[in-house]
């Protein structure tokens, strides 16, 4: 398997100067807004939380609930570590942004041709080589490109370095799986607008339990649907045939039977 | 038995030749009543939402946004149209495959309204989708993993399946008699495929939310989403093709068939004893005894969904007195398809509204996207009582015992309970 990208934001260094925010503008051909929230128009920003400044991008999961989601697979985990979109392929069902963790994938609400946008970890600059827009644009080194590892590392001798400064918490190590942007922080990410109750288990991995089972439920399940009809069709054909044998001596209960029975093949 | 030809005198055929299609419209107009008017109010309304959806996307039309991504037309229009379309695989299961002919008299209505249900879900979805016209890629683009790729699947086949099985009511319109006994001869697979495909979309749907462990309100996520879904969707089946069976024979002056709906009922009951013993398995799994006893918004909810349509309308099919009287047996399934609405409109839209209003949104869907629905329901409605109207949908024998005089009979059978209810311990009696 090929190493792994990732991004390793550190929100302690972050200054709120935006560049990142401008510099991921002009790659998607947004326009420079002062809002400061992820939209059709932001893939990523720049959000204060306290005194803390957060920059905020898509998480690049490990096992992407978004691409899982997906029932035309217009959203995949490539083999480098970016989630990709392909808008050609897009149904414009909306489940990747109902099943993120994030919020991360965004839609244009006001196109009649919609579809999705999301961070892409600018994936033609990196498969060449080159860095993201944004860690590119980074003054202030609060963003930090590499391989996952490395950047795992990289933040693991951070903290131990300054432990007053972090809190004892990378986030995106372990959080649904793990993912490709981790962060770094002073405070608890609680208080930073990161959701506070995530499952080390992968998303995606809640659904699968189940569908796992489809394949053998099919064969268990027409198999037994079938007995079920052999045995009910037997016993109504036994039944008939005693019918039959007993005929002469009607009773109320068989000549209802047989009333319905005939109904049955009337349709025929 | 008598052909339908011979009852009316006309065939078909001749009828149209004689009224024409054009006056048959005009007709309609014609003779405008209440419920023509409503149903035209509502298609207006509808169109004029349809208009601006896709004119100016669907943040126009609804109160979806980024931060509520599904609304009404994915909580109602798919998840309840298609829970209430199960009345078909569970009828066509009892008769087809467990042989219990004596739910053959239901059958066609049932299987009507579960192929128009699938119908309008897919019609719905339509409005639903952002790029609607891509709906065919599931087809060619596979991701095996994604749960609403199963269900695209199996709402694919299903409705082709409930095609074939609805196929006999047209071909014998159009007196295609060969083609009517081909799908007799493969009707057993067929409806055994249809049950393999309804439990596996029916439970899908719930499945959807699995991977929403932490938006949703714990009350109602459960590892048991899937097995929820598809039982209560069994449950709910008899519960419409009941209601459904009384409002037709208001409409159309036929009599009920009031012993198979008391029996279909008992169904509905083991479904939901079963839907009830694995909530409480739920409650004990999840530790949900706080949230049940916080009388919140979601808890009052959850407690009107257990007690009102639940554990109330069990009790009542259990009721002998009850299953087997009209009234009793209308409201309890009217209790029973309310319960089912409620929990599908709390399991995707107020299970997760109180993790999105930290965001600050709040949905309440706006007056297009009801109005959207509430035309796609009256569509619905429309096309079944045109159905029922043209195509032998209802058993033959009905129209049979009293052609002429339906209205008269119909007045009879309101006004003299007594007389009605000891005909149905005769016919209970008998068996």
């Amino acid at each position: 398997m090929k190493k792994q990208v990732g991004i390793l934001v550190d929100t302690t260094q972050c200054i709120g100067c935006m560049s990142c925010e401008e510099a991921c503008a002009d790659r998607w051909g947004f326009p420079h807004t002062e809002v400061h929230e992820l939209s059709c128009e932001k893939n990523t920003v720049v959000q204060q939380w306290g005194g803390t400044y957060v920059p905020r991008l898509c998480m690049h999961c490990e096992e992407p609930a978004c691409a899982s989601v997906c029932p035309v697979g217009a959203l995949h985990k490539t083999a480098e570590g970016p989630v990709v979109y392909d808008e050609s392929k897009c149904i414009g069902c909306r489940y990747c942004m109902q099943a993120c963790a994030f919020q991360i994938p965004k839609y244009q609400w006001n196109k009649a041709n919609p579809h999705i946008t999301k961070c892409d970890m600018c994936f033609e600059r990196t498969e060449n080589g080159k860095q993201p827009a944004c860690v590119e644009a980074c003054p202030a080194q609060a963003r930090i490109f590499g391989y996952r590892d490395d950047l795992l590392q990289e933040a693991e001798k951070k903290i131990k370095e300054n432990p007053k400064t972090y809190v004892q918490h990378v986030f995106g190590e372990t959080e649904v799986g793990g993912t490709s942007t981790i962060y770094l922080a002073g405070v608890d990410f609680s208080e930073l607008g990161f959701p506070p109750s995530l499952p080390k288990r992968a998303l995606p991995q809640y659904t699968l339990d189940i569908m796992e089972k489809i394949p053998d439920y099919f064969v268990w399940g027409s198999t037994l649907m079938a007995g079920f009809w052999w045995l009910t069709n037997r016993k109504k054909k036994v039944a008939e045939y005693e019918e039959q044998m007993r005929e002469g001596k009607p009773n109320a209960v068989a000549s209802e039977d047989k009333r319905q029975i005939a109904g049955g093949k009337d349709e025929k | 038995m008598l052909s339908r030809q011979k009852i009316k005198g006309k065939s078909p055929e001749e009828k149209m030749k004689s009224n024409g299609f054009l006056s048959n419209i005009t007709n309609w107009f014609r003779h405008m009543t209440f419920w023509k008017s409503v149903f035209l109010a509502l298609v207006a309304a509808g169109l004029y939402s349809t208009v601006v959806r896709f004119l100016f996307g669907l943040g126009a039309a609804t109160h979806l946004s980024d931060d509520f991504p599904w609304g009404l037309w994915i909580g109602f229009d798919v998840l309840c149209g298609v829970g209430l379309a199960a009345g078909g695989f569970v009828v066509a299961s009892a008769v087809y495959v467990f042989n219990l002919d004596q739910y053959q008299a239901i059958v066609r209505p049932s299987v009507l309204t579960a192929f128009l249900g699938y119908v309008l879900v897919v019609f719905a979805l339509l409005f639903d989708l952002g790029r609607p016209w891509n709906i065919w890629h599931p087809m060619v683009m596979w991701n095996p993993h994604s749960v609403m790729f199963e269900v695209a699947w199996c709402v694919i086949l299903y409705t082709a399946v409930l095609a074939l099985e609805f196929s006999p009511m047209l071909f014998e319109r159009l007196r295609m008699h060969r083609a009517v006994h081909a799908v007799h001869k493969v009707i057993v697979p067929l409806v055994i495929l249809g049950v393999m495909l309804s439990t596996l979309h029916q439970s899908s749907l719930g499945s959807l939310y699995l991977i929403v462990p932490e938006k949703m309100y714990p009350l109602w996520y459960s590892g048991n989403l899937p097995f929820f879904f598809f039982i209560s969707a069994v449950a709910v089946g008899p519960a419409m093709v009941t209601i459904e069976s009384f409002i037709s024979s208001r409409a159309f002056h036929r009599e009920i068939e009031m012993p198979i709906l008391s029996k279909l009922g008992k169904v509905s009951a083991v479904a939901l004893a079963i839907y009830l013993v694995l909530k409480i398995e739920d409650i004990l799994n999840y530790h949900l005894a706080p949230y049940l006893s916080t009388f919140n918004l979601e808890g009052v909810l959850y407690w009107v969904e257990i007690l009102g349509g639940v554990v109330l309308p069990m009790v009542l099919l259990v009721i002998p007195k009850v299953r087997e009287s009209k009234r009793g047996l209308f409201y309890t399934a009217l209790l029973i398809v309310s319960g089912f609405v409620l929990n599908r409109m709390d399991v995707s839209i107020t299970s997760i509204e109180r993790y999105y209003s930290q965001f600050g949104v709040n949905y309440f869907p706006s007056w297009m996207e009801i109005s959207v629905t509430l035309m796609i329901v009256a569509v619905g409605f429309g096309t079944f009582a045109w159905a029922a109207k043209n195509l032998a949908v209802f058993p033959k024998e009905v129209h049979a015992e009293a052609p002429a005089h339906a209205e008269s009979y119909e007045v009879v059978v309101l006004e003299d309970n007594a007389q009605l209810k000891s005909a149905h311990t005769f016919g209970m009696e008998a068996k």
